[in-house]
């Protein structure tokens, strides 16, 4: 399996990095070999087996559709880089 | 200052209990011995002073005799719990200056049970690596020496490698990690130490910074069997807030330790002596054999015969999970922030600058498997292939009662050694992603040194939710292996009458 550049950069941007175009070869390679490497998976005969989404043989656990937290404004806001008013704050998204 | 930093938790709790000595003094000790090794790079935060007022907190606890279990003992934090008002960074710059406004649930469970934390501790990226070479915050070295190459820095595993190093190097008495792969057990083993990685589900992920959620578990790391048995036991419990954590009641693990092992079956999967296997660890897994064998247990050959086929699957589901966990980390509401013009020019420099090759390669094979007309393909394949690696494990737990298998497929390796291609690092962790995969318990413990005098460690695998029977014969080993060997101090702590270490 070979990933070309159109490839990681389609990948880059869907994962929002920024990726330099000088960087695509190396990153193109390194990204083909190891999908070269999950490739054997191909090899094994997986007809009928249901997909393993949790190890944990349990039922998802159900509560009460209540608030148990919140009126914490300033813990919230604590950590973020900008914020504003009681609010976090990103470039203009609407002309 | 020495004999203090040298004693296990078991033996620290039970001399605090006489009070031989305090909890001040024994804490007094260990960032003594935190400061001596800075040379490691264990620590990412050391926060000495907090240690110390919980230390006489610990102390007036004791006299108002409302000990807890862990009680005034001196760990560590793998930095990726969080720690409410310290630092939490997964060794990411994009998390630095990160101080979250509450502890995750294991570390408050440990602070509730006594227990002093020194600091957090280095691992690799969002731990993400078997080498502690990935994080931003400089690579880990291990405390041991090849004694071919005194001079050559060794690594300690990873993720989890400045909780080995801290606890080989006596800095700390024992530490939190995190396995997703073999996170505890592989630098376990690296740093000639004892770490279990429990039942999936037994320890709450809240508060532990997310890296493949359906893989991440907690455990302890320490110097021996009995004190991770100890350690456990105050980090398992039932939360709410996690709904993969199980509600069932934390046995007394430590209890498990009764050292008798006779009439237990002990499978030694064929798969896990795969053609060029280092003749050291060979012979140190036949030599564990023996010891099991000596003690009245019975090895049993079985097979699991999609062994070969889960670092494959592993590099399909851990990455698929990390792109999407890791997805929150955007420069808005915490960790560094790189201006753009646009809200999404925003995000993709920020996350261009704030995460490391190794990261950033994950998220891409995630973001691709997980992509339109590849999910198939991959991830709902890479998943059908996990059914099957835990149906091996189940089918092996009907006729045995643990499994035996090395930890790693070599000792340590240099810094800088085999960082060429990722899939080369990635085979340090073929032994311990099978385990995980099925979400199983697995113990790695020192058994052995190798001819260049690095440890070489023993896995063992158990049911589900019977770390017990796992902690029972990892207990006998231990006795048998009789490890004593120790990391060269350096530099010298000056205690000795010559100024040599004692």
């Amino acid at each position: 399996m070979s990933l070309d550049k159109a490839t990681v950069r389609n990948i880059a941007n869907l994962a929002r990095i920024e990726i330099r175009d000088e960087d695509l070869d190396h990153l193109a390679g390194e990204l083909s070999n190891i999908m070269t490497f999950v490739e054997q998976l191909s090899e094994v005969n997986t007809d009928g087996i249901e997909p393993m989404t949790s190890v944990a043989a349990m039922t998802l656990p159900l509560r009460k559709d209540v608030i148990t937290d919140g009126g914490q404004p300033e813990a919230v806001l604590l950590n973020a880089p900008e914020a504003e008013d009681g609010f976090f704050t990103v470039p203009k998204v609407v002309e | 200052m020495r004999t203090l930093t040298n004693l296990t938790l078991a033996e620290g709790r039970d001399k605090l209990a006489k009070g031989e000595f305090t909890a001040v003094e024994l804490t007094a000790a260990h960032i003594g011995a935190v400061e001596a090794r800075r040379d490691l790079n264990a620590f990412i935060v050391e926060t000495p002073e907090l240690a110390l007022e919980e230390a006489k907190a610990s102390d007036l606890r004791r006299q108002a005799g409302q000990a807890g279990a862990m009680d005034g003992l001196p760990i560590g934090i793998k930095d990726l719990f969080c720690t409410k008002g310290v630092q939490t960074t997964a060794a990411s710059h994009i998390l630095e200056g990160f101080k979250p406004p509450y502890d995750s649930f294991v570390s408050a469970k440990l602070k509730a049970a006594g227990a002093i934390s020194l600091g957090k501790l280095n691992l690799d990226e969002f731990a993400m690596g078997s080498s502690n070479q990935t994080s931003y915050f400089g690579a880990v070295e291990n405390p041991w020496k090849r004694i071919s190459d005194p001079k050559a820095k060794l690594v300690p595993g990873g993720s989890s490698g400045g909780s080995a190093a801290a606890v080989a190097a006596r800095m700390v008495m024992a530490a939190t990690g995190t396995d997703t792969g073999g996170s505890i057990r592989q630098p376990a083993a690296f740093c000639g130490i004892t770490g279990i990685k429990p039942t999936y589900g037994r320890c709450s992920r809240w508060g532990i910074v997310a890296f493949a959620s359906s893989l991440d578990q907690a455990g302890p790391m320490a110097r021996t069997v009995r004190d991770c048995a100890i350690m456990l036991g105050s980090m398992a419990g039932f939360d709410p807030k996690d709904s993969t954590s199980v509600n069932m009641a934390v046995p007394d693990f430590e209890a498990a330790l009764t050292g008798d092992i006779r009439g237990l079956k002990i499978g030694i999967p064929k798969e896990y002596r795969p053609v060029g296997l280092s003749d050291e660890v060979a012979k140190v897994w036949d030599q564990g054999i023996e010891w099991l064998r000596a003690a009245g247990a019975t090895p049993v050959e079985i097979t699991l015969p999609h062994t070969k086929y889960a670092l494959a699957t592993y590099y399909i589901i851990a990455p698929a999970e990390c792109s999407s966990n890791l997805a929150r980390y955007d420069g808005l509401r915490f960790g560094q922030r790189v201006a753009g013009k646009t809200l999404d020019e925003m995000y993709a420099k920020t996350r261009a600058a704030g995460f490391g090759a190794e990261v950033r390669r994950r998220i891409l094979i995630g973001t691709y498997v997980l992509s339109a007309g590849y999910y198939d393909a991959y991830y709902a394949k890479a998943q059908k292939v996990r059914r099957l690696i835990a149906e091996d494990f189940r089918k092996a737990f009907e006729t045995v009662d643990v499994i035996l298998t090395p930890t790693a497929p070599t000792a340590a390796f240099g810094q800088g050694e085999g960082t060429d291609d990722p899939v080369t690092m990635w085979l340090n962790d073929i032994f311990t992603i099978p385990t995980s995969m099925a979400g199983l318990p697995g113990l790695s413990l020192p058994a052995g040194l190798s001819a260049d005098g690095l440890p070489l460690g023993l896995q063992l695998i158990g049911r589900p939710f019977d770390e017990e029977t796992v902690f029972k014969v990892a207990g006998v080993m231990e006795t048998a292996a009789n490890f004593t060997a120790r990391p060269p101090q350096h530099p010298p702590c000056g205690c000795g009458p010559k100024g040599e270490c004692v």
